[in-house]
């Protein structure tokens, strides 16, 4: 059939054109010169230093947003309460706004003066802006929904009867969740924090508004990238990026391999 | 509260001046003029993945292939890549030093091409579930009462994805109009390339955010209007379960 023919040609030819062959050529063009200069790069002191803020960044928002993201989803599914499409709806909103907004919005809130807790906190000697805070706030705003939203669906359809027999036969209800919702989610739930944790890592305009990109300091993996082909250091830059597009890879066998399966064609 | 409050602050600060200051920043001819590509851009972009999306979702629900599980994980690749790699790899194949010959780099073809990029799984994730559930014996129904390909393509099986290619097309729209990450790179620094999100970067960074905030307040305004857009579509789509 040619027509059939036609439209794979059509479908596969624009992944390469788009996403296959850009992805291949950074891994050429960084390892054409061999393994040395990439090592170099990434053993210097501040490549080392944006990495590590990167990863506790990470490290912090992505329990908190998935303890948070199954409580809100348990809430949402499960419970009646005044303002639950409000929450529904708030859940969302750092999937549709702007990463640039998120960050204006975190430092119009914390900016030393006239705003509404800037003040105080540097009364109290603590910086946010342009300092670790304001990057780990940054990164948990633009994290919150994956797991809310894989979670939200999979309790829908594993409905309460299990739970409910277990309330007759005398569990509490901490031993429902452990025994019985928590294992029932467990797939969604993991693959919400893969996808958290994605974007955690991968984060960049929110925090490069908020964190004030000091080399050594504040200067994240992703901010590092764009700095660095600022000032034309251009195979560094694509050092950082091949380790950051390697992680994605990484994702995205980890998400294939914990797919909820019936989405698989 | 770590949602809510900054996008509090963010209103409040914009109303401080009045409306008459909020006005003159948005109105600016560098405000307008990022404004309109953003929306421009978007719309294009939303009509070029809203066709391959729906083809590429087709191909992979209803063509068989080897390696077709693979090319199904490949497409969730934008999702997993940090954007600002994104625009790297572009920028690294159809940029000053393209092996393919293809300089794009710091015009609006490049924002298209990035922010095809980054929304391309959202219509292909949304249609291939409704393709999957498709029965397709009302299409060989259709066939045997005589119906030609593009008939049993137009009055079946288009109207069955629609609502997917929309909310899908929908949710791409917003994460287009935002996207700041692939672009920095490809767009330069040219008036000719500034969208929104760049605009209000650039802004900040000269130690205006009651000027940015102006702009960013046009931008969360989509936004909110998207989020009801997609609610009422799932009002729509689901109009019958509930009925």
């Amino acid at each position: 059939m040619p027509r059939r023919l036609a439209l794979r040609a059509v479908a596969l030819g624009y992944l390469v054109v788009l996403l296959l062959a850009p992805l291949a050529m950074i891994f050429y063009r960084t390892f054409q010169h061999g393994l040395e200069p990439v090592w170099q790069t990434l053993s210097n002191p501040n490549t080392v230093h944006a990495f590590q803020v990167t990863l506790i960044a990470a490290a912090i928002a992505v329990p908190l947003n998935t303890v948070f993201g199954v409580l809100c989803a348990l809430a949402i599914v499960r419970r009646r309460f005044r303002g639950k499409g409000l929450l529904n709806a708030f859940i969302d909103l750092p999937l549709a706004v702007s990463p640039v907004v998120v960050g204006l919005a975190l430092y119009l809130l914390y900016q030393r003066t006239g705003s509404w807790f800037g003040p105080w906190l540097a009364g109290h000697g603590i910086q946010v802006l342009f300092a670790m805070p304001a990057i780990v706030l940054a990164t948990i705003f633009v994290s919150v929904p994956f797991v809310a939203r894989e979670v939200i669906p999979t309790l829908r359809e594993l409905g309460n009867e299990q739970e409910q027999a277990a309330a007759t036969l005398g569990a509490t209800r901490w031993q429902r969740f452990w025994r019985i919702t928590l294992p029932s989610i467990r797939w969604a739930v993991i693959y919400g924090v893969i996808l958290t944790t994605a974007r955690c890592l991968g984060e960049y305009g929110a925090v490069a508004v908020v964190s004030g990109r000091i080399l050594g300091k504040t200067e994240t993996a992703t901010t590092a990238i764009d700095d660095m082909i600022q000032n034309f250091q251009t195979s560094d830059a694509y050092a950082v990026a091949v380790v950051l597009a390697a992680i994605a890879v990484l994702v995205l066998v980890l998400m294939t391999l914990t797919k909820p399966r019936e989405d698989i064609a | 509260m770590i949602v809510v409050l900054p996008i509090a602050a963010l209103i409040w600060e914009s109303k401080k001046d009045g409306r008459h200051a909020f006005w003159q920043v948005v109105s600016s001819p560098e405000a307008v003029g990022a404004l309109k590509l953003t929306f421009a851009a978007a719309f294009v972009v939303v009509l070029i993945n809203g066709v391959l999306g729906t083809i590429t979702a087709w191909v992979l629900v209803r063509d068989d292939f080897r390696g077709k599980s693979i090319v199904n994980a490949v497409i969730d690749l934008p999702f997993a890549l940090p954007t600002i790699v994104a625009g790297l790899t572009l920028l690294t194949l159809y940029g000053p030093s393209s092996p393919v010959g293809v300089n794009v780099a710091f015009t609006r073809t490049a924002i298209v091409l990035a922010l095809c990029f980054v929304t391309l799984p959202f219509v292909i994730r949304t249609v291939q579930p409704v393709l999957l559930e498709l029965d397709v014996e009302m299409e060989e129904a259709a066939r045997s009462l005589g119906a030609g390909q593009f008939t049993v393509f137009r009055r079946i099986v288009l109207p069955n994805v629609l609502p997917g290619i929309l909310s899908g097309s929908v949710l791409a729209f917003a994460r287009a109009l935002g996207e700041i990450g692939s672009i920095v790179l490809v767009a330069g620094s040219s008036l000719h390339t500034e969208v929104a999100s760049v605009l209000i970067f650039n802004v900040i960074q000269d130690s205006q955010p009651a000027e940015a905030s102006a702009v960013a307040i046009v931008l969360l305004g989509a936004a909110f209007v998207v989020l009801l857009a997609i609610g009422a579509l799932r009002f729509y789509v689901t109009r019958h379960e509930r009925a």
